[in-house]
């Protein structure tokens, strides 16, 4: 009498699960994976929009050789690396600095909390048109109000290069800095009471509460927060594209908006697959670094 | 004026007003329990002595110092919450010396009164360790450690056993005794566990509502109870009340319940006499059955078993007397099967009488 039980060869539910993330799969497959690849095999191949893609001829790593020698895609990594420093470092203090300050339940919190978030609500394109008219040199909001309250002259703050780059950091900084905010509040107000209450009994002040106790226990989401900021600074194109087109010559030219031009403007296809093949893999490196040095899935956050 | 004080202190949230007016003196070195029901302001009391609560009204004097306005960190408190709250991006070392660090202390001065701490509680092989790595009764111990590093003159705790299984809480209950007894410090203790109080505490505080109802040691409050709330909540299984009338009977009081009578004792004579009630409501603690008569106070009683669990060293019946249902502890010896209706005994000389209007005990 062997009444060892057998596992069943084949249950009917065990491909449930797999149904229910099959489309998922599909999406993933069709609209990320795809792509990817195909940018990957465009790279090492000369074509234009027009050709039949099996008659374009391989170039083998032509493309990649002329990138490295390309003053242009240094330029403009250049430009990208200065708007990723000046945008981050400043949406990240401010919009820290704001979350701690409204964190509190203060009367009309929640009204200002509100009124933080609505640049988030904005469609990156419409943003950069709103901000286009108001940064426009005849007819802008900016120039009219400088000139009647502090006297200052019009400038043509999208035709010089200093001012157009310092005004796609401003805008860019208007519409993100209620992202971090909105996170990190999230997060603060996840904090356990009774661990900053802790502190208050150890004899923290206001100040080593927020950079001893609170700051390092949201660090992870700090992280998250940088991480993905740091990724749009590489992704985002449309604020650019519609207040200045990259210009005054390529001073607000962001990477990826350098590899839309080369692609649709210019017809390098093959040449602009290149570039985002770079670009990809500056985003996982810088990714890889930042989760390494702290990995927000590693640190549980039971206190 | 030394010790814990709290003067006619009131609070309220909004027109919500959780603790009328409190008074009470806590002696340099003495373990007080605050216990109570849920809501009833024990824990609102001890986060107004830490500071962490302002008061609406009165004062609060900590080692003969007003500080009722002073910032906790200017009270000489420390405190264990219940949640351990620890720092959890710090090691335990760094956890037990933050204050210290805060404060400004010498570097060697630290390391000494850490690793002193450390030491007492058993925590000397997990001082690099971060709180996520540790179990639930060393996280505990690491929260004690971080008030004992400081040395204050008062220690706060605030439920701290309570996330704890039951095996450690017991445990724990004697480290924090003997911890009292080596620190010598005063201690003010809340919990909702009766038990907890009773094996701690040098004085107990009951409150209910905000408000207190007795303040004594565990015998006084566990022998003497004020009133039914004090009766039912100190002792486990709880007091059973039941309405029952005084009457005099061949020159005899005695108290007759709804099927049932049971003498007086003597020790409740005079006061029954002198309140001159005729209604009463009758207090039986469970521990005070038996199964046999033992001196000439126990007084046989007729009871009908509902239920009988079986504890161990004597069994809880949930049983009914007459027209009362009420609860006995009756003790058994290793061959007793669950016991059944028939007649047990009940020590009535550890019966107690209460006012039915007001609940005070006569």
């Amino acid at each position: 009498m062997s009444e060892i039980s057998q596992k069943p060869r084949f249950e009917p539910g065990a491909f449930t699960p797999y149904a229910f993330i099959m489309p998922a799969i599909v999406v993933m497959m069709g609209g990320l994976l795809y792509p990817v690849v195909m940018a990957f095999y465009l790279s090492f191949y000369d074509w234009e929009i027009g050709r039949k893609l099996a008659d374009a001829p391989f170039v083998s790593f032509d493309h990649f050789v002329r990138m490295v020698a390309d003053p242009q895609v240094w330029e403009v990594l250049w430009v990208t690396i200065r708007f990723g420093f000046w945008t981050i470092t400043i949406e990240m203090t401010l919009g820290v600095a704001l979350a701690l300050l409204l964190e509190k339940p203060i009367r009309g919190a929640s009204i200002f909390r509100t009124i933080f978030i609505l640049p988030l609500m904005v469609s990156p394109v419409v943003v950069g048109l709103i901000w286009r008219y108001l940064f426009d040199a005849r007819i802008g909001w900016i120039n009219y109000y400088l000139g009647v309250w502090f006297g200052i002259e019009p400038q043509v703050w999208l035709g010089d290069p200093q001012l157009a780059f310092f005004a796609i950091v401003f805008t860019d900084i208007w519409q993100w800095t209620p992202f971090i905010f909105i996170i990190v509040i999230a997060g603060l107000q996840a904090l356990p009471s009774e661990v900053v209450e802790a502190s208050t009994i150890d004899g923290a002040n206001w100040y080593q509460q927020i950079f001893l106790v609170k700051l390092p226990m949201i660090k992870s989401i700090l992280v998250i927060a940088l991480l993905m900021r740091l990724i749009d600074v590489f992704r985002g194109l449309e604020v650019m594209l519609i207040m200045t087109g990259g210009g005054p010559g390529r001073s607000t030219e962001l990477l990826s908006l350098h590899i839309y031009n080369r692609a649709f403007d210019t017809q390098q296809l093959g040449y602009a697959s290149a570039i985002s093949v770079l670009l990809i893999a500056i985003v996982f490196g810088i990714s890889t670094v930042i989760l390494t040095m702290a990995n927000p899935m590693k640190s549980k956050s039971d206190v | 004026m030394t010790g814990v004080v709290l003067k006619n202190v009131s609070k309220s949230y909004g027109t919500v007003n959780i603790i009328p007016d409190l008074n009470l003196q806590i002696e340099e070195g003495e373990f007080v329990v605050f216990v109570g029901p849920s809501g009833c302001g024990k824990s609102t009391t001890l986060r107004m002595i830490a500071g962490l609560e302002k008061v609406t009204g009165g004062q609060i004097f900590i080692a003969g110092r007003d500080v009722t306005w002073e910032r906790p960190k200017a009270r000489d408190i420390a405190m264990v919450f219940q949640s351990y709250a620890l720092y959890p991006h710090m090691n335990v070392a760094d956890n037990m010396s933050f204050a210290l660090r805060l404060a400004g202390t010498d570097k060697s001065e630290i390391a000494s009164r850490v690793k002193l701490a450390a030491d007492m509680l058993e925590l000397t092989p997990y001082l690099d360790r971060k709180p996520r790595d540790l179990s639930g009764g060393q996280r505990q111990r690491v929260a004690m450690g971080r008030s004992i590093v400081r040395d204050a003159y008062c220690f706060l705790f605030d439920e701290p056993l309570s996330n704890l299984d039951a095996k450690l809480r017991a445990s724990m209950r004697t480290e924090l005794a003997l911890l009292h007894k080596k620190l010598d410090r005063t201690m003010i203790y809340v919990t909702h566990d009766q038990i907890e109080a009773m094996t701690m505490a040098d004085r107990i505080v009951i409150m209910k509502d905000g408000v207190v109802q007795q303040v004594g040691s565990p015998k006084d409050v566990y022998n003497t109870p004020v009133n039914t709330f004090v009766a039912t909540f100190i002792g486990s299984p709880s007091m059973t009340l039941v309405p029952a009338e005084l009457h005099e009977e061949a020159g005899q009081l005695k108290v007759k319940g709804q099927g049932f009578e049971l003498p007086l004792p003597d020790r409740l004579k005079q006061q029954a006499q002198a309140s001159g009630a005729k209604v009463v409501t009758l207090g039986l603690r469970p521990e005070h059955f038996s199964a046999e008569a033992r001196t000439q106070d126990f007084a046989p009683v007729e009871l009908t078993v509902k239920v009988a669990e079986y504890i161990g060293s004597s069994q809880y019946l949930a049983a009914e007397l007459g027209g009362a249902s009420l609860t006995a502890a009756v003790e058994v010896g290793p061959e007793a099967d669950l016991l059944s209706d028939g007649r047990y005994y009940f020590d009535t000389s550890r019966l107690y009488l209460f006012d039915p209007e007001t609940g005070a005990a006569l």
